[in-house]
This record gives structure tokens, C-alpha cells and sequence, in this order.
């Protein structure tokens, strides 16, 4: 068994998702290749090969796989596919564009989002906002998968030494191009890869109020900033801040929910983090049924108050 | 030009499914069903489309049991011009839909089809792409906001780090998220008029297509369950368990 593994990065450097992704891939076994497609991508090429467990790293390096288009990835990847047992992606938002056009085109099933590996062809995926963990089995030659990252510990993103390979570019299909990207600046750790979050909701009235109250919090704590979706889709704060069934799914060993009411697509989204600590002055809200320390109250009094205390 | 909606039924949003004590699935007799939230976002773009004059015509499609009849309705009730069936008790998984689909685009020829980025049952976010994939077109996932010119549209998609646009040429597949629009509500007068629409109904076989799951459901369990935690009565015991009890901080 051989493995392909589609690797996000953004030039540079390897997005947080890929070490995970490799961890499923040692559950499965076999050896595991590492794809970089980019333009101008040598930095991250560079990095791929450091990745702990990889043996081989195959560059691609043309202007078209600049943005991640799948019309032009997934051919390429479907050129590469016969020669391995399974290809993976991470269940970013760049994984889940292009894997089921990859799965299409090979004619094979696309598992998304496993959080286990029973055996090479017997994942674990969640369903209904999580509310359900379903064991399925592949019945396909190629098993075509996206990983979700909480489900598997990163394996170190050095000490390896993967032989670097570069491959032929594939046609550019012309069929889409990327006009532009707004990227959210900031200098807080990747939600998705963050030891510790600071999220806020509805509550907290207006993103004035949230950057006022919560980023103090998150500052002394060095956490990364999320929201659920009625704050994002209020304007508080950009749309890659959301947690969720339908925004990022997060893990991380603290998770301060502020103002949250804790609805099932955002328990789905975080509900798998080590210390969950909830802050809302009704106590009914359903957050508090899944958070370890509930501290009833109004946030306005009660956030200001925890950030002077730690 | 034409715009194909695809819209599934699935288990309301604000149903907390349960599992089977066999483990066969969820729970589904006597549960409310309604449409997949993201293919109400989508139908409300295709209805928005229309009334830009962009679009002529919105066919919608369910694939399913013969009570996928009433969110076609719901669909033409919304504003959709007439309605397909694709009518199957069998389980149909992403790879199986995309093909229906792509049988139903050669019949019809849409310029665009516009499908939720996600089912909120399986959660799969697969079908839109795969679709692309079998017709050869371009995509646009997770779209935000939607303009279309002389044979392109111009898509705002919402990834990871933010916010990205992207031109593709029609036709296309476009999948939805959140934040495209707030679909409307069926009107009472609407309602009624949805029943007259034109609704076919076919099978999987009339449109030669071979729906065999590739995936077999082996067992469906309830998740771990989170302990129970305390309430803490201010904020200076909240930082001593924080330090001294789960030592996180
Ligand atoms: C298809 C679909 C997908 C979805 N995906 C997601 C998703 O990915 N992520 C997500 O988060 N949601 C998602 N949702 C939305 C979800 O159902 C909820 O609507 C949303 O999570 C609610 O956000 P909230 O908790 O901030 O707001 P609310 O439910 O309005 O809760 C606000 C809370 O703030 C508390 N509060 C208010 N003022 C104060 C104060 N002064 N002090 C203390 N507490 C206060 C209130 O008691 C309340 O509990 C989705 C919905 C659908 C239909």
C-alpha cells in the first residue's frame, strides 16, 4: 500500500491539517508520498520533506495550480491515483473543493471527514452535526478521503527526509481563475491549530464590544479567536472566524465560550476540546450541558474580570 | 438561461437525532423532515437570478422517497418553475447522486446548477463538485455572493482564511454556504400555486443510471459522551480551577 497525500500550504510553509492527515495515513499503512502543487512553491516542498513519516514529497510547480483550482488539481491527481492505494486530503476548505472531484473522475466513493481508521478500508466519519459516528467500509479500489484534523495527533512536522520529485505540470483547463483573495491578517494562532480559544456569540452585542472585551482575554492567554455564526453573520467578526457543523472544527485544550448558547452546530464544531468553559447569563443555555466550568452572569462584568485575574 | 436546484429532504435542523439501538442509522419514523438548509440558500439564488433577468427558467430536483415530493413543492412554492422526481426508495450516496444529475443536466442543458455546499444528515460536501467533475465544468464552492455577466459568474467564496474570488465560464456548478442570501418564506397564495406546477417523476433506471453505494454503513453509534461539569460561583474560583484542576492555564 502506498499513500498520496494532497499537501495545503501556502507557498512556504505546510497548513496545519497535513501533519494530522499523515497521522491517518500511519493508522492506515504503508508508505506515504506527500503532493505539493503550487507556483513557486520550493519553500513548501521543502517543508513537505521534513514531515515525519514521508518518504517521498512530488512537486509540481506551474502559474495553474497558483490559487488550488480544482478543475486543474483533480486531473493531475487522477494521472497519479493508480499507482497508490488511497489519497488524502485534510477537511479544509481547500481539501473538501477539490477530493470529490478526484473521486468523481476515478469513479470511486469519497469518505470525507474521518476521525478513526479501523482498517485501511474502514473508516469512522461523524453525521448529523456529530450527534452520530458512522463505521463505514469502502467497497472501492482507491479510497479517496478527507481527514478531520481534532480526529488524529499531528505527527511532527520535522526530523524527516523525504526525497523530493518533480512531476510534470498537467493542462491548464483554463475553466476558472482566482480574481482575488481577502485574507484575515492577524498575529493569533491558526483557529484550527490553536491550543486555546476564545470564541464569542450573539451576545456580545456588536464587534466593537467583542474586540473590546475578548481580544484583552485572548491576548493574555495567547489563544486564537472564534465566534459562532449568528456573531459572524451579524458582522462582529470575518467569516473564517466561525466554529461549527459549518465553520471550523476546533479541539483545542481550553475553549472559552462567551455569550454562546450553545446550539447543535456549534457543539458540533467544538465540542471535542479538552476544557470547555462556558460564560452566559442564562442558565438554561444549552452550552452549559457540555462545558466543564459554567460561570452564570452577565459577560460584560464577568469577561473584564477573568482577564485582570490570569 | 436554465438553473438547476437540487434540494433533499433530510431530518429538520432543529431535531437532535437519536440513534437506533441496533445500530442500523437514526432514528426517522415520525421525525420532521424539511429541506436541506443550504438548497433553500440555494433555490432563493436561482429565484434572485430570475428576477435579475439572468436567469429563465428554475427546474428543481429531488432524488428520493415519494415524499421528496413536498420540498419540491416547497421549492415551487418558493418561486422554482417546475419540478423533477427522481423517485427511489434505495439508499443513493453523493457519487450516485452526481450521476442522476448529470443524466437530468444532458436532458435539460442548464447553464448553472446551484446545490448546497453540505446535506446536514450525511455532512458529506461532496455532491456539487463531483457533478462538476462528471460534466467537465467548472465550480464554485461555498459561494457567497454570485454575479453573472455574458457567460461567466463571478463568485465570492468563503475559505479558510477568508475570503476568495473567483471567475468561472458557464455552465457551472455553484454550491452554497451560509451567507449568500436569507431564503424567503413560501407565501400562502404561493403555496397554493405550487401545486399546479409541472412535477415529472422518473427512476434511476430510466435514466440508466447504476446507484450501487460504494460505501457500506457498517454501524451507527451514539459519541462519546462529555462528562457533566460544574458551575463555578464567580470568577476567582473559575481561575483556580483553571490552574489547579485542569491545569490549563
Ligand atoms: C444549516 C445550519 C448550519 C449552521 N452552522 C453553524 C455553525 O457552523 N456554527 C454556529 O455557531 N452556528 C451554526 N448555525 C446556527 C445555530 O443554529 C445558532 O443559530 C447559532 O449558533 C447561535 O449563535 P449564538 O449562540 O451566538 O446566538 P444565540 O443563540 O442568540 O445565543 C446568544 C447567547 O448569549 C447569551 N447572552 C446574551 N447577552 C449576554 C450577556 N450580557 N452576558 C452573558 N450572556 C449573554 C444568551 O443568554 C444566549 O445564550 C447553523 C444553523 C443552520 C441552520
Amino acid at each position: 500500500m502506498t499513500i498520496l497525500i494532497l499537501a495545503e500550504h501556502d507557498s512556504q510553509q505546510l497548513k496545519p491539517g497535513v501533519t494530522n492527515a499523515v497521522a491517518a495515513a500511519q493508522k492506515i499503512g504503508g508508505e506515504i508520498h506527500l503532493l505539493v502543487a503550487g507556483n513557486g512553491c520550493s519553500g513548501a516542498a521543502s517543508a513537505a520533506a521534513q514531515v515525519a513519516g514521508v518518504t517521498k514529497v512530488l512537486v509540481v510547480d506551474a502559474a495553474h495550480y497558483a490559487g488550488g483550482a480544482p478543475e486543474n488539481l483533480a486531473p493531475l491527481m487522477v494521472g497519479l491515483a493508480s499507482h497508490y492505494s488511497h489519497v488524502l486530503a485534510s477537511a479544509s476548505a481547500y481539501g473538501k473543493n477539490v477530493m470529490p472531484r478526484v473521486a468523481a473522475l476515478l469513479d470511486v466513493a469519497q469518505i470525507s471527514e474521518i476521525i478513526s481508521v479501523e482498517s485501511p478500508d474502514t473508516f469512522v466519519r461523524p453525521i448529523y452535526a456529530g450527534n452520530a459516528f458512522a463505521t463505514v467500509q469502502s467497497t472501492d479500489a482507491i479510497k479517496v478521503i478527507t481527514v478531520r484534523a481534532t480526529g488524529f495527533d499531528a505527527v511532527a512536522a520535522t526530523g524527516g527526509s523525504a526525497a523530493i520529485e518533480n512531476i510534470a505540470a498537467g493542462v491548464d483547463t483554463e475553466q476558472s481563475k482566482v480574481l482575488r483573495q481577502e485574507l484575515s491578517k492577524s498575529d493569533r494562532p491558526e483557529l484550527v491549530a490553536a491550543k486555546r480559544i476564545v470564541s464569542g456569540g450573539r451576545g456580545m452585542g456588536d464587534g466593537d464590544k467583542y474586540r473590546q472585551l475578548l481580544e484583552p482575554l485572548a491576548d493574555k492567554l495567547g489563544a486564537a479567536l472564534g465566534a459562532s455564526r449568528a456573531a459572524v453573520d451579524a458582522g462582529f467578526v470575518p467569516n473564517d472566524y466561525q466554529v461549527g457543523q459549518t465553520g471550523k472544527i476546533v479541539a483545542p485544550e481550553l475553549y472559552i465560550a462567551v455569550g454562546i448558547s450553545g446550539a447543535i452546530q456549534h457543539l458540533a464544531g467544538m465540542k471535542d476540546s479538552k476544557v470547555i468553559v462556558a460564560i452566559n447569563k442564562d442558565p438554561e443555555a444549552p452550552i452549559f450541558q457540555v462545558a466543564d466550568y459554567g460561570l452564570v452572569g452577565d459577560l460584560f462584568t464577568l469577561v473584564p474580570q477573568l482577564t485582570a485575574a490570569i | 438561461m436554465k438553473i438547476l436546484v437540487p434540494v433533499k429532504r433530510v431530518v429538520d435542523y432543529n431535531v437532535k437525532v437519536r440513534v437506533k439501538a441496533d445500530q442500523s442509522g437514526v432514528e426517522l419514523a415520525n421525525i420532521k423532515m424539511s429541506m436541506n438548509p443550504f438548497d433553500e440558500i440555494s433555490v432563493e439564488e436561482a429565484i434572485k437570478l430570475k428576477e435579475a433577468g439572468v436567469a429563465t427558467e428554475i427546474i428543481a430536483v429531488s432524488i428520493g422517497v415519494t415524499q421528496c415530493q413536498e420540498t419540491l413543492r416547497t421549492a415551487l412554492a418558493m418561486g422554482a418553475d417546475r419540478a423533477i422526481l427522481v423517485e427511489t426508495s434505495a439508499e443513493i450516496q453523493p457519487l450516485a447522486v452526481a450521476k442522476l444529475l448529470k443524466a437530468i443536466c444532458e436532458k435539460e442543458s442548464p447553464q448553472m446548477v446551484i446545490l448546497g455546499k453540505q446535506a446536514i444528515d450525511d455532512d458529506s460536501n461532496q455532491t456539487g463538485q463531483m457533478l462538476a467533475a462528471l460534466l467537465n465544468w467548472p465550480q464554485a464552492t461555498f459561494a457567497s455572493k454570485v454575479t453573472v455577466t455574458a457567460g461567466v459568474a463571478e463568485v465570492m467564496r468563503e475559505i479558510d482564511g477568508g475570503m476568495e474570488t473567483v471567475e468561472i465560464k458557464l455552465p457551472a456548478i455553484i454550491t452554497t454556504d451560509l451567507r449568500l442570501n436569507t431564503p424567503r418564506y413560501a407565501t400562502l397564495p404561493n403555496i397554493m400555486k405550487a401545486k399546479k406546477k409541472p412535477m415529472d417523476v422518473m427512476t434511476p433506471e430510466a435514466l440508466g443510471v447504476d446507484v450501487t453505494p460504494r460505501l457500506k454503513t457498517l454501524k451507527v453509534v451514539e459519541p462519546p459522551k462529555r462528562k457533566g461539569g460544574v458551575m463555578v460561583a464567580d470568577v476567582a474560583a473559575l481561575v483556580d480551577k483553571l490552574k489547579n484542576e485542569a491545569k490549563v492555564i
